[in-house]
């Protein structure tokens, strides 16, 4: 599921987890890796009731324990937040494929 | 390329030492200089106001070098090879309060992004204020 809208001063996504043990130790430290690549505030969720965290927190997006199969929600604020959500929801749809720095 | 804020691992054990730096390097990557050590000459357990000076060395950076450690001796040690730095080098060196691994692999995600030593630090002490 792939999903982006821009929604006011936000740009939003939806994308599956598709990690066989979800948002781990190391999903969440390159999501978070790639989140601080970008001039924009992001924030994630794992479900629409939880809080929104700060994608860029690494701290944070190992807290959230995501399970396999769970939609991340992603909004972002700024410049280049188009571009944030797009590889935002790459990184999660090919499953944290092992990239060069 | 930036540079980025360098980290240094000193536990009891060597293995847990090596073991740790290997997490951080497969987690987070090549681009932050990990260096580690831990274990006396013998082969025992203990750290080594000397080693911890050669580590700090290896993991130098301009940005600076965040010091992640175990228990009791680690962190005195540490701040003793801190202090045995030149005055200019020794201001940008922190020894962490935090979780020795997952202090390890939160800093160097943190310094990866290209972050000041004082950010890296707060990363990795988010775990001990929670």
């Amino acid at each position: 599921m792939l999903e982006t809208s821009a929604n006011g001063p936000f740009v939003t996504g939806k994308v599956a987890l598709v990690h066989a043990v979800g948002m781990h130790a190391r999903p969440a430290v390159k999501l978070t890796k790639l989140a601080k690549r970008f001039q924009a505030q992001i924030s994630i969720r794992a479900s629409e009731t939880a809080d929104w965290i700060n994608a860029k927190s690494v701290a944070k997006v190992m807290a959230l324990r995501a399970p396999p199969n769970s939609t991340i929600e992603i909004k972002a604020f700024g410049e280049d937040a188009d571009a944030a959500v797009a590889a935002l929801i790459d990184l999660v749809s090919a499953d944290f494929p092992d990239r060069d720095p | 390329m930036n540079d980025t804020v360098g980290i240094v691992i000193v536990s009891h054990s060597g293995d847990i030492a090596k073991g740790t730096a290997d997490m951080v390097r497969q987690m987070v990557g090549s681009e932050v200089k990990v260096s580690f050590c831990g274990g006396n000459p013998d082969g025992g357990l203990g750290t080594n106001v000397s080693l911890i000076i050669d580590a700090i060395n290896d993991a130098w950076s301009s940005k600076g070098v965040a010091i992640l450690v175990d228990l009791g001796g680690a962190e005195t040690n540490s701040e003793m090879a801190v202090e045995m730095l030149e005055p200019e080098r020794r201001k940008l060196v922190v020894v962490c309060n935090a979780p020795i691994v997952e202090g390890a692999v939160m800093a160097a995600t943190e310094a990866a992004g290209g972050s000041s030593l004082e950010q890296v630090r707060a990363v990795a002490e988010e775990l001990t204020a929670g």
